[in-house]
């Protein structure tokens, strides 16, 4: 790493790069993501997680049978012309339950993931900002929750009142949180300490307003990419929870209840198992992939940041930049 | 699973001058681990026993009469304070006295204690094996680094990483049980009363599930870690004076790579306590993750609370573990700083 002892000079020469870094935090995220969603990584991830929510939006409307009716007499018939995925356990049409299958599971990962996230950012940039007991507490709450499997405190939570959705969203987002609130401390800590924002509170501004102005602004690139590996947990946890019985209900259909409901029929009719399982396969490495260019493009900006505001820095041995997530 | 928050603690330079530093710090982290626990005891019995839905209703459902559900709460004690309920049932655990199963009257000590040697042997086999592939896909992909097998690598690691346990699962029944070979089992029953090591083909497709979702975080630490090392000035120095190039990878830069990568390690055998649930659900392995997918079928509430607490356990201790090893694999940390 560098270990520039030259001082960062200080005059007219160096407000150009000040102002061109804070041009580019205005609107870093939205520039990240722009970068992040035309490398590579980025285009294959959106494209096959835009896929999957095409199915799963579009799907109700065009599926060609009733979801939840029994169509033929014939349960595990391998794919007809006129069931083009054949038929489940109970005789319904394969391909109508998998297009109307996907978007409650949508909403639900999407729910729990803005819900854990949110909670769990305030917290944790609140427990950076204040310090002190505030600090000690919420952290503390996150230890105990941390000491949890996800899917173990996730199932304790529904073991009593019963699978219904509100509270599967509500555990998922309890298991999400205290990660966030790791993530968003570390990461808050380094803001907190930054001039502008001890030159603000000179200024007697509120904290809460310090928080929501000036700290959580900064925080927004890791942000997204924790969101991101969160959005990638809640459909691997909801679909996991529907799957060993503990998310949506019968007769409903769902992609995870799904592939546990057919398993006896996976040699007789492959498909009613294969379809649903290829959708929660691309959903999850779709999110993933683009969560994962999104990180290496963000790790790329602060590196760049860093430059403009050292001024003279070694360069870095051509080293990649790995995320390890 | 982040890596996040795994900080390694620092040695205080006087923290005590007549025992080792490593053993106060091990003394001090213990401690914590064990109120840690504590409050993880009480979170389990409020989640479980306080929380709207009480166990009585579980038990007889939501349309119980009034009398009824009066009748089962005097034999369960739960017309009692809360914290007597509480100190009732941490003594019980305490003591071996685990109470009787709602489901079938047994006692829940019959009903675990034999799932544990199966689990036991699920997460040993998958973290063994998985640390092994894992680390030596790291050195080759590090040592062949931007070569074909490094990308071809990095990319499965990345799509691997996203997939559930029970798609892995439901690919490996299909290929080498169901659809393309018939070789193995596709359920893991084992019999009552017999140890999973006397049916090792059981054990085949389990641990290979829990193996394959492992792996790719280790690779992924390893071959970070491994580049740091091959990097490095001693390496280099170690090579231009000769030294054959294996010798330089596993002799000089795998020694340091280890440190960092212990700690993901450590998280992923973590991970398989939360894993297994799902896994021994799919191949009907009767552990203590489908015992608690069991348990919370039948709203077994001594169960649940008896498996729930024993995975944190295992998961707070293991923690622990993980940063004394860690910390003592970096000689720079286990001396106190001079």
């Amino acid at each position: 790493m560098s270990n520039v002892t030259t001082p960062v000079p200080v005059g007219p020469g160096t407000i150009p790069r000040v102002t061109r870094s804070a041009r580019l935090q205005r609107h870093e995220w939205l520039a990240v993501l722009g970068v992040a969603a035309r490398s590579m990584r980025g285009r294959i991830g959106l494209s096959l997680a835009l896929l999957v929510v095409a199915i799963a939006v579009i799907g109700p409307f065009v599926a060609p049978h009733s979801a939840t009716a029994f169509v033929s007499d014939l349960p595990f018939a391998t794919p007809s012309g006129h069931y083009w995925l054949g038929t489940d356990v109970l005789a319904r049409d394969v391909l109508s339950r998998v297009l109307d299958g996907g978007w409650l599971l949508l909403i639900m990962a999407a729910a729990a993931t803005i819900l854990g996230v949110v909670v769990g950012a305030l917290a944790g940039v609140m427990a950076a900002y204040y310090r002190g007991w505030r600090d000690g507490l919420i952290m503390r709450i996150v230890d105990i929750i941390l000491a949890f499997p996800a899917i173990v405190f996730a199932l304790m939570l529904v073991s009593i009142a019963g699978p219904k959705l509100w509270l599967v969203v509500v555990a998922v987002a309890a298991t999400h949180a205290p990660q966030v609130a790791r993530v968003m401390r570390a990461a808050a800590l380094d803001i907190c300490e930054k001039d502008f924002v001890k030159a603000v509170e000179l200024n007697k501004v509120p904290s809460g307003k310090i928080i929501r102005g000036e700290i959580l602004p900064n925080l927004v690139t890791p942000l997204m990419v924790e969101t991101g590996l969160r959005l990638t947990w809640s459909i691997i946890i909801i679909a996991g929870l529907s799957f060993i019985g503990f998310g949506l209900q019968p007769p409903a259909p769902n992609w995870g209840l799904m592939l546990n409901e057919n398993r006896i029929g996976l040699v007789s009719n492959p498909w009613c198992i294969i379809a649903p399982a290829v959708l929660i396969a691309l959903l999850t490495i779709g999110v993933n992939t683009f969560t994962d260019a999104v990180a290496r493009v963000s790790i790329g900006v602060e590196r760049r940041v860093d430059e403009e505001q050292i001024v003279m820095r070694e360069e870095l041995p051509g080293r990649s930049a790995e995320p390890v997530l | 699973m982040t890596l996040d928050g795994v900080v390694a603690p620092v040695v205080k330079p006087h923290a005590s001058s007549s025992s080792h530093p490593m053993l106060s710090l091990v003394g001090r982290r213990l401690a914590l681990g064990v109120v840690t626990l504590v409050a993880v005891s009480i979170v389990i019995f409020a989640a479980t026993e306080v929380l709207p839905g009480n166990a009585a209703y579980a038990v007889l459902g939501q349309h119980a009469t009034a009398s009824r559900v009066k009748a089962l709460e005097a034999q369960l004690h739960l017309n009692r304070p809360v914290v007597v309920q509480y100190w009732d049932w941490i003594s019980g655990v305490a003591k071996g006295k685990l109470g009787t199963s709602f489901a079938n009257g047994e006692t829940v000590s019959s009903l675990v204690v034999p799932r544990i040697a199966n689990s036991a042997v699920l997460v040993l086999l998958a973290g063994v094996i998985g640390t092994l592939i894992g680390c030596a896909l790291g050195i080759l992909a590090a040592v062949r680094r931007d070569g074909w097998f490094d990308n071809a690598m990095s990319v499965a690691a990345l799509a691997i990483t996203a997939l559930p346990e029970f798609v892995v699962a439901i690919v490996l029944v299909m290929v080498f049980s169901a659809l393309v070979l018939h070789i193995l089992p596709g359920t893991s029953f084992v019999p009552p009363g017999q140890s999973p090591w006397a049916h090792p083909s059981l054990l085949v497709l389990p641990v290979a599930t829990l193996v394959i979702v492992i792996v790719p975080y280790i690779f992924r630490m390893m071959r970070a870690a491994m580049i740091e090392a091959l990097e490095s000035d001693y390496v280099e120095m170690a090579t231009l004076k000769g030294a054959p190039r294996w010798r330089v990878v596993l002799v000089h830069a795998l020694p340091i790579s280890i440190a960092p990568t212990i700690q993901v390690i450590g998280l992923n055998i973590l991970y398989l306590a939360g894993g297994i649930v799902v896994v021994e659900y799919v191949f009907a392995y009767p552990g203590m993750g489908a015992g608690l997918v069991d348990a919370v079928s039948a709203r077994d509430i001594p169960t649940i609370q008896f498996i729930t607490l024993l995975l944190a356990a295992f998961y707070v201790f293991m923690n622990i573990l993980t940063d004394v090893v860690a910390l003592m694999a970096s000689p720079r940390r286990r001396l106190p700083r001079s």
